[in-house]
């Protein structure tokens, strides 16, 4: 009994230890996200004053809000990226899922030819794409639109391999039951087998809507009208014109983060937990 | 085995509709990817003139491409990036993995405290660090100056730290990722393999060394390739942290921002086409290295 309370008394004082690194790092991790609003409220002068100062003078200085506002059209690249983020994701979804469940539960001509190509697609890099996806696009005259934001990201080869683990793990007898029942494949599918994938469905939604949100090069490419920007793309403007002028660049920034990380914050563990499942599962 | 024999000659009732369902995905990925990787290495042997004339050079991209000496600067700087990035992002990460892994209150919390560098665009990150690195006004000099230390480094502007400045936000940035799939690869692991290490009165570091490295090694190399493969394409921070005009841009330029400047800013299509598959080249060699490498430390059957 001695024993097992020293034994506690030394784990103890490990933990102490774990918490010292842990919230250490997380001062590292968030200091910078603190530091660019802090820095938003700010005025040019305030921003150059050795030593700096912590706080801003006052919290109600919202002119870098008021002139990034001004040369951004903020509540466009809103839009834009809504939109490009919730097409791309309900994409993923929809074909993703059909293919992938024809793939784990479906025997069809030319099966493995197809599954080869999706596959061979996971080890080429997004950039390798996308002179000719850009060539399409201007081809068709479709530059500068939503479209062309989400075209890169119509279908999935992630999402498609990624799913088909998922169904491969739904019990044959499962399908085979409803078959028997006289649902025909892609009624199994759509009432069976797609509600068992919700977990994996919204791992995939919060990967690809990262990843859209995150995208820079294909944006900056494809839509140079200042109201068809992402808030990406959009920031990167920003720093042209605005070069050193940080209230507000970090006022723009604020901008462009607040969304995602409000929506972080309420989702938080499915956020985290989808990206782990789609980590270890594929 | 006869019943894989039986699958592998009849087909499902519903094959049709088994084809119809992967044919949105299969045309999608020849019209989006297909074919765009073939005409990307097609015009890789074409040179792109005005008005849209193509001629044909053969190999001449490829061979301008080695004979210059920017060309090898930039893929040097892009080795050199991943050398800085991955150790030291996978390590860390590993370590805040093996932290959150203990019995501690506030989990959660950490959790996704380290991942919030995630959910911000690239873009927003880098801005905001080249603020914290600013060489006159910026905080991270002030404080170096107060721990008197030297405090007049030109982090973004100097060849010399430029390169490394990009790599240590890049590292904070993706550190809480690789550590969320590390953590679940530890999650994993069954609790009786440290209990029986521990009546055997192993260590804290040798239950590490024996039991948590070799069981979440699988996992480990899924991060090390993915954390690989991002660091040979690295456009965005360095993008977005080192301007064209910047004096040291010659030593942080990367082959994916070199391919955008010179397919997209200065036109030269068949010459950004050569770069982008260099990329893919060197992408397939360094995989195939670690797969091989692999044999030697991730173990699979446990």
């Amino acid at each position: 009994m001695a024993g097992a309370s020293r034994n506690g008394r030394k784990i103890s004082k490990a933990n102490i230890f774990i918490y010292l690194v842990l919230i250490l790092g997380s001062v590292i991790m968030i200091f910078p996200f603190l530091w660019m609003i802090l820095t938003s409220f700010k005025s040019v002068p305030e921003t150059t004053l050795v030593p700096p100062t912590f706080f801003p003078e006052s919290f109600q200085n919202t002119a870098a809000y008021i002139q990034v506002t001004n040369s951004l059209p903020f509540l466009k690249l809103y839009y834009n990226t809504l939109m490009m983020i919730f097409i791309r994701v309900v994409c993923a979804v929809v074909f993703s899922s059909m293919a992938a469940y024809a793939f784990a539960k479906v025997h069809f001509p030319m099966k493995n030819l197809c599954f080869a190509l999706v596959v061979s697609q996971l080890m080429f890099p997004a950039q390798v794409f996308i002179l000719p996806q850009y060539e399409m696009i201007s081809a068709i005259g479709r530059t500068d639109s939503i479209f062309a934001l989400v075209f890169p990201g119509l279908v999935s080869a992630f999402g498609t391999f990624f799913l088909r683990q998922t169904y491969m793990g739904i019990p044959d007898d499962l399908i085979e039951a409803a078959r028997i029942d006289g649902c025909g494949q892609f009624r199994t599918f759509v009432s069976i087998a797609f509600p068992l994938t919700k977990t994996a469905i919204a791992a995939l939604a919060v990967f690809t809507a990262l990843f859209a949100y995150a995208d820079l090069m294909w944006p900056l490419i494809v839509n140079t009208k200042l109201d068809m920007l992402t808030l990406s793309s959009g920031l990167s403007t920003l720093r042209g014109q605005f070069s050193v002028n940080y209230p507000n660049l970090m006022a723009g920034s604020v901008l462009a983060m607040v969304p995602m990380i409000v929506i972080y914050l309420i989702f938080q563990k499915q956020f985290i937990e989808g990206i782990a499942l789609t980590g270890t599962k594929a | 085995m006869a019943r894989q024999q039986k699958t592998k000659t009849k087909y499902s009732k519903g094959a049709a509709t088994g084809f119809f369902m992967v044919m949105p995905t299969v045309i999608g990925l020849i019209i989006l990817n297909i074919y765009p990787l073939l005409r990307t290495v097609y015009m890789s042997f074409f040179k792109s003139g005005a008005f849209g004339k193509w001629t044909f050079v053969g190999l001449d991209n490829y061979i301008k491409m080695f004979q210059s000496a920017g060309f090898w600067t930039i893929t040097k700087n892009t080795l050199v990036f991943m050398v800085l990035t991955v150790p030291v992002t996978v390590i860390f990460g590993l370590i805040i993995a093996v932290l959150l892994d203990q019995k501690i209150k506030g989990k959660t919390v950490f959790r996704a405290i380290y991942f919030l560098p995630m959910v911000v665009a690239p873009a927003a990150v880098a801005m905001v660090w080249k603020w914290l690195f600013n060489s006159e006004y910026g905080i991270i000099n002030t404080v170096l100056g107060a721990l008197h230390l030297p405090s007049d480094i030109n982090w973004i502007a100097d060849p010399k730290t430029a390169l490394l400045t990009c790599a240590i936000v890049t590292i904070w940035s993706s550190v809480g990722y690789d550590a969320i799939l590390l953590l679940s690869g530890l999650q994993s692991i069954s609790r009786t393999y440290y209990e029986a290490a521990r009546i055997d009165g192993a260590t804290g570091f040798q239950q590490f060394r024996k039991i948590t490295v070799p069981l979440v090694s699988p996992t480990l190399f899924f991060v090390l390739m993915m954390r690989v493969m991002a660091s040979l394409k690295v456009f965005d921070i360095v993008y977005m942290m080192i301007e064209k005009t910047n004096p040291a841009i010659r030593s942080a330029e990367t082959i994916l921002y070199n391919f955008y400047q010179e397919t997209f800013v200065k036109n030269n299509k068949g010459y950004g086409s050569a770069l982008v598959v260099w990329c893919v080249i060197l992408i397939a060699v360094i995989t195939i290295i670690q797969f091989i490498g692999q044999k030697k430390w991730v173990t699979y059957d446990v």
